[in-house]
Order: structure tokens, then C-alpha cells, then sequence
């Protein structure tokens, strides 16, 4: 757990702002139309070189979209994503093309994310073929097998087929197939949720360690908050396409100052049971409201036990409250004080 | 089936460099393999087309000139070699049914490639882009679905003459409807795959996509469905035949034959017995295989 101790250079290689990824969603009836689906709508982040931003939130937040809209691999509605001094966003493929190298994603699904005709190596060697297509035949195996010696598959293994893999394996494979072409950021799409508990720490450890070997910047989705607490830097907590928190992962477990973090961390079981059962839980009431029509104001004040009519006429701007932390909600200070966990 | 030892096979390729991967494709034929219907088929399928092939040195005689020597119509009669006797102009009904052999299954394979070429190609073209595209592509589809096949074949055949190639033309512009709205389906499942998710995220081009991603793995359904169509041509050959629009004499194809053997059924019977037994063989041969092929490439849903 000494990833948090490490302090990143302070100069953003990703720059997220105001990002908007909207779906169409066709109305029923005769006269039908479409009204936008809010998948994520508004936001912004700063990502540094070599540093790991944690994204949670609940099941339809838009964790997910955000990743894919950073990679140009849905369509944004709004806002630019500044890659390294150049405005990525809306670039047509071709553009987009030579930022693919810098810029690459690891799935949820560890086997339906590689291709079930195809062999590992080729598999692994495709982003190769794609962006360095001068490579000798040779030299691409020998970098495949390379890869695969350092993410932990034993470089015999080249000729198999993804269906003959456990789903660890199959996730090393997915690493693999990220890192080839040393790329400078990662999106992390819950990349252990679909994996058991041992394994999961395996690919955690790998991708942590991998990071550190290549100075590589992740941006890591996950609805599991011991794992982001364990892999980030920072956290951003995710509600309904709205970013409410983002702070220093220190400062987020131990002072959340959103009354949704604060409920998300409380609901975090401690392994000890005289604590489990000593502590408070917030639990709310209701369902996430539909991202078809969120509520005005702030999105979460139809969950909120500190709701005022404030909230509902104003959404609240996420603001800094101390260099490493920002909370987007009128109360905050509130929130922070009757905080009982 | 017998579980063959795998251990000692397997220790030996450790040793190698690199152990060599069952690829989905290999499982296939194994499963296929183990299916005796299937195998029996392809067999006797083989024996088919070898005897299709080998037809002029099998028989004495032509497939075109009367035995003046013998009766016409005349029952099979082993001594002169007329083993399935001989047709109403006295020609050997053996070496016709050989060479109506060639012609029906080359029309079965020719108008499957055919459609198999547009099918695929519309499928998954219209499949893949989605949207509009589709919406127009497939109501084409649709239209051309609803007008009466036999009809236009029998325009097709009224405006050019008859024609052998018309005929492949004919029916595989016709059987392409089907194939192309499986692989449309195909490509629509496919392609929301994470697979495909993370080869847009490399950088790999659409024509790449389609052809290393998507194609090898609609493949499965195809096959199954062509084998199960080139019967169907045939068929839908005979039948054409059988009204008196399919081949020209003196060439014949089995539809010709039974045609001709369905008006005689009563004094001849055996000009209508041996040519729709190699049909209906031939018929379920493909069935099986296509069956077979099924539960190989797709054992779960057996």
C-alpha cells in the first residue's frame, strides 16, 4: 500500500472538461421522437502522469461511458479531452489513429473481450501489426512472448486459443494485449469484478506493478471501493453522470464531506466483527432516478437526508474545499459534521 | 466413442517450444467426426460425386445415343450392362442418371456460392454499419422476399431462354435472401461483443475488423446454412425441371429424369425409381451433414 505515498509529477497529461456523453432514446407514440439519456453529463477531472484515478459509483452512473468518451470510442456530446496538450475529443479515426498508442482500455469481461477464433500471440500482437506494421514476424513474437513473460503467462502458451484459459489468464492476456504497445494511460474498465476474490489480487498486483514499471497513468472503474482505495491516488465518486467528490484517497475514506460518499463508505464492510456491528450504517432510501430525467438541481437530493428546497433549484458546483479535495454540494460542511462513522 | 489417451500426447509437447492450441475450428471437426450419421453421409456423398465424375468410363454406353439393339423403353438387364435399363428413347438410364448427377449437384454448389457471395457480403455489410443503412438494406430484403420466386425464375427463363448459367444466376439470386438475413443477425450479436470493443480501441480499421473479427466468427451459422441450402437448390432444381424449364436435352439433371420417369411410372417403373433414389440419398446425405455441422460448431445448443 505504498502507492499513495509516491507523489506523481504535477503536470496533468489528461485533462478532462465539462464531458457530456448523451444517448438518444426513441419516445414511443405517434409523434415520437427522442429525448437524450444523460450518461454522463459535466465532467471534469486532471489526470498526472504515472498517477491512478479511482471512478466509483453504483450500477448506471455512467462509470463506464466516461471511460469509453475519454477514448474516443463513444461520441461526445459536449466538453474536450486534452490528451497531452491536443484537444482529442470528436477526432475522426484516421486523427485519432496515433493517440490509439498512448491510449488503451482492459475490460470487464475477460473472455468475451478476446476474440475466440484467434490465437493468443495473434491476439496480443495485433495492436503490433495495426501501429508498427515494419516489424519482422520474429520480432513480433519475440515481443509477444516478452509481454507474456511479464504479465505472468508462461510464453509456451502462444498458440492457444482463449477458450483453453481460466479467467484470470484470460485477463492477463487483456493486460497484455493493453501494454504492448506501452502506452501512457490505461482505462481500467472493472477489470477484476468478474474474477474471484484471489485472482482479483493477482491482477491488481499486476497492474500495479506494471505501473510502476512504466510510469503509466490508469484511470480505474470499479464499483468495489476496498479495491479502488487499495489501487488509486485519488477517487472520484461518480452519481448519475455527476461527478460529487473527488479527493486524495486518504482524505475521501477518512473525511468524506458528500452525504453520498459518506453513505457509500459506510456501507463498506470492516473485516472485524465487533466494528462491523458497532458501526452505523447510512442507507438510502430509494432507487438511482432515471438518467432519462434527473431530478433539477442537485441529482442526489431526491436521496439526500440533508434536502432543502436550495437543492432543488440549484445544482451544486463541485468545489475545492482544500487543495486535494473537491465536493459538489451546498452542505457539505454539514455533512461533514454530523458524520457519525 | 472411444476416449482417446491425451496424457503422453501432452507431456511431449511440453518439451516443444510452443504447445500447439485446439483452435474452435479443430473441436468442430473432432465433434463432427464423432457424429456417425454425418460421416456415413459424407461417405456416401463422396461415392456420389466420384461415380458423378467417373460417369463416361463406368458405362459402356453413351449418354446421348439409343442401344438400337435393345427395347425402348427396356428393364435392366445386367448382360448388356444397362444396370438401371434404358429411357423411352432407348438410352442408358445408368449413364444418365451419373450425368444428371453432374449436373444437379454442380447447380446445388454453384447457385450456393452464388448466394453465399451476395448473402454474405450484404449481411454483414448492412449488419455491421447499422442504423439507416440497414433499416434500407434489409427492407430491400424484405420486398424482394415478398415477390413470387417461381415467377421471376420463370421470366427470367421465358426473357433469356433456357439456359444452364440462368439457372445458377436464377437461383442463387433468389437463395441469397436468407443467408444475407442470418448474417445480418450474426453480425448484430457479434459486433456488440468486447472484442470487437477493444479492436476499435487499437486502432485496427473497419475492413480489418470485418474480415479478421467479425467474419470468422458468423462462419458457423453459414456453413450449417449452405449445407442445408445446396439441397434445396437441387430440389428447387428438379422441380424447375420437372415443368419443363431446367436443362436442355440431351443434357439431364434428375429433375429431367423423374419428370420424364413420373410419366411412364406405370409401364417403366424403374425410369422413375433409380433417379429419385439418388435424389432422395443425395437429399438426406446433405440434411445429415448440415445437421451434424450444427452440433459441431455449436454444441450448446444441442
Amino acid at each position: 500500500m505504498n502507492s499513495g505515498a509516491q507523489s506523481p509529477v504535477k503536470e496533468p497529461i489528461l485533462s478532462v472538461r465539462n464531458i457530456k456523453v448523451y444517448f438518444p432514446i426513441q419516445t414511443a407514440g405517434l409523434f415520437s421522437g427522442t429525448i437524450p439519456l444523460k450518461a454522463v453529463d459535466g465532467v471534469d477531472f486532471d489526470l498526472l502522469a504515472g498517477e491512478t484515478l479511482g471512478v466509483v459509483g453504483e450500477s448506471g452512473c455512467g462509470k463506464s461511458t466516461l471511460g469509453r468518451g475519454i477514448l474516443q470510442l463513444l461520441e461526445l456530446s459536449d466538453g474536450n479531452v486534452v490528451w497531452m496538450g491536443n484537444n482529442i475529443g470528436g477526432l475522426s479515426f484516421r486523427e485519432m489513429k496515433k493517440y490509439r498508442k498512448q491510449l488503451q482500455i482492459i475490460f470487464q469481461d475477460p473472455l468475451a473481450s478476446l476474440n475466440p477464433r484467434m490465437t493468443i500471440g495473434d491476439i496480443i500482437a495485433e495492436p503490433l501489426t495495426v501501429h508498427y506494421p515494419e516489424l519482422s514476424a520474429e520480432e513480433r513474437t519475440q515481443q509477444v512472448k516478452d509481454m507474456m513473460d511479464r504479465v505472468g503467462l508462461l510464453p509456451l502458451m502462444i498458440n492457444r486459443y482463449p477458450h483453453e484459459f481460466s479467467g484470470g489468464q484470460c485477463q492477463r492476456i487483456g493486460v497484455a494485449r493493453a501494454m504492448i504497445l506501452k502506452p501512457k494511460l490505461i482505462v481500467c474498465d472493472e477489470p477484476v469484478s468478474a474474477l474471484d476474490v484471489s485472482i482479483q489480487a493477482q491482477i491488481i498486483n499486476l497492474i500495479k506493478g506494471l505501473q510502476e514499471d512504466f510510469g503509466l497513468s490508469l484511470i480505474f472503474i470499479s464499483h468495489d471501493l476496498s479495491i479502488v482505495r487499495h489501487i488509486s491516488h485519488r477517487i472520484m465518486v461518480l452519481y448519475l453522470g455527476n461527478a460529487v467528490e473527488v479527493a486524495d484517497r486518504k482524505r475521501l475514506y477518512n473525511n468524506p464531506c458528500h452525504p453520498y460518499t459518506q453513505a457509500l463508505i459506510s456501507a463498506v464492510p470492516i473485516p472485524d466483527p465487533d466494528l462491523e456491528k458497532a458501526k452505523q450504517r447510512i442507507v438510502l432510501q430509494g432507487d438511482l432516478p432515471s438518467p432519462l430525467n434527473p431530478p433539477s438541481g442537485c441529482v442526489f437530493r431526491t436521496r439526500c437526508p440533508l434536502a432543502r428546497d436550495l437543492c432543488a433549484r440549484e445544482k451544486p458546483r463541485l468545489q475545492q474545499i482544500d487543495p486535494d479535495h473537491q465536493v459538489a454540494c451546498h452542505f457539505w460542511q454539514e455533512a461533514q459534521d454530523q458524520r457519525i462513522i | 466413442m472411444k476416449i482417446k489417451p491425451i496424457i503422453p500426447d501432452r507431456l511431449e509437447s511440453i518439451s516443444e517450444d510452443a504447445v500447439k492450441g485446439r483452435s474452435l475450428w479443430h473441436d468442430a471437426r473432432r465433434r463432427l467426426f464423432q457424429n456417425k450419421a454425418a460421416v456415413i453421409s459424407m461417405v456416401i456423398l463422396g461415392i456420389i460425386v466420384v461415380l458423378a465424375i467417373l460417369a463416361p468410363y463406368l458405362s459402356p454406353w453413351p449418354y446421348d445415343d439409343p442401344d438400337w439393339g435393345y427395347d425402348f423403353p427396356g428393364p435392366p438387364n445386367a448382360e448388356l450392362k444397362h444396370w438401371f435399363g434404358t429411357d423411352g428413347n432407348g438410352r442408358d438410364l445408368f449413364v444418365r442418371t451419373l450425368y444428371g448427377a453432374r449436373i444437379s449437384l454442380m447447380v446445388g454448389i454453384l447457385a450456393t456460392s452464388v448466394s453465399l457471395l451476395i448473402g454474405v457480403t450484404y449481411g454483414a455489410t448492412a449488419g455491421f454499419i447499422g442504423g439507416r443503412v440497414d433499416n434500407i438494406m434489409m427492407r430491400i430484403v424484405d420486398i424482394l422476399y415478398s415477390l413470387p420466386f417461381m415467377f421471376f425464375v420463370i421470366l427470367l427463363m421465358v426473357f433469356f431462354g433456357r439456359n444452364i448459367f440462368l439457372i445458377f444466376i436464377a437461383l442463387g439470386a433468389v437463395e441469397w435472401l436468407t443467408m444475407a438475413r442470418i448474417v445480418r443477425g450474426q453480425t448484430l450479436s457479434v459486433k456488440k461483443k468486447e472484442f470487437i470493443e477493444a479492436a476499435h480501441a487499437t486502432g485496427v480499421s473497419t475492413r480489418k475488423i470485418i474480415t479478421r473479427h467479425i467474419i470468422p466468427n458468423v462462419l458457423g451459422p453459414v456453413i450449417v446454412y449452405m449445407t442445408l441450402t445446396i439441397p434445396m437448390v437441387i430440389l428447387t432444381e428438379s422441380f424447375l425441371s420437372f415443368l419443363g424449364l431446367g436443362v436442355q436435352e440431351p443434357l439431364t439433371s434428375w429433375g429431367v429424369l423423374i419428370s420424364e420417369g413420373a410419366k411412364q411410372m406405370e409401364s417403366a417403373p424403374w425410369l422413375l425409381i433409380f433417379p429419385a433414389i439418388f435424389l432422395a440419398i443425395t437429399l438426406f446425405c446433405f440434411n445429415f451433414i448440415g445437421d451434424g455441422l450444427r452440433d459441431a460448431l455449436d454444441p450448446k445448443d444441442r
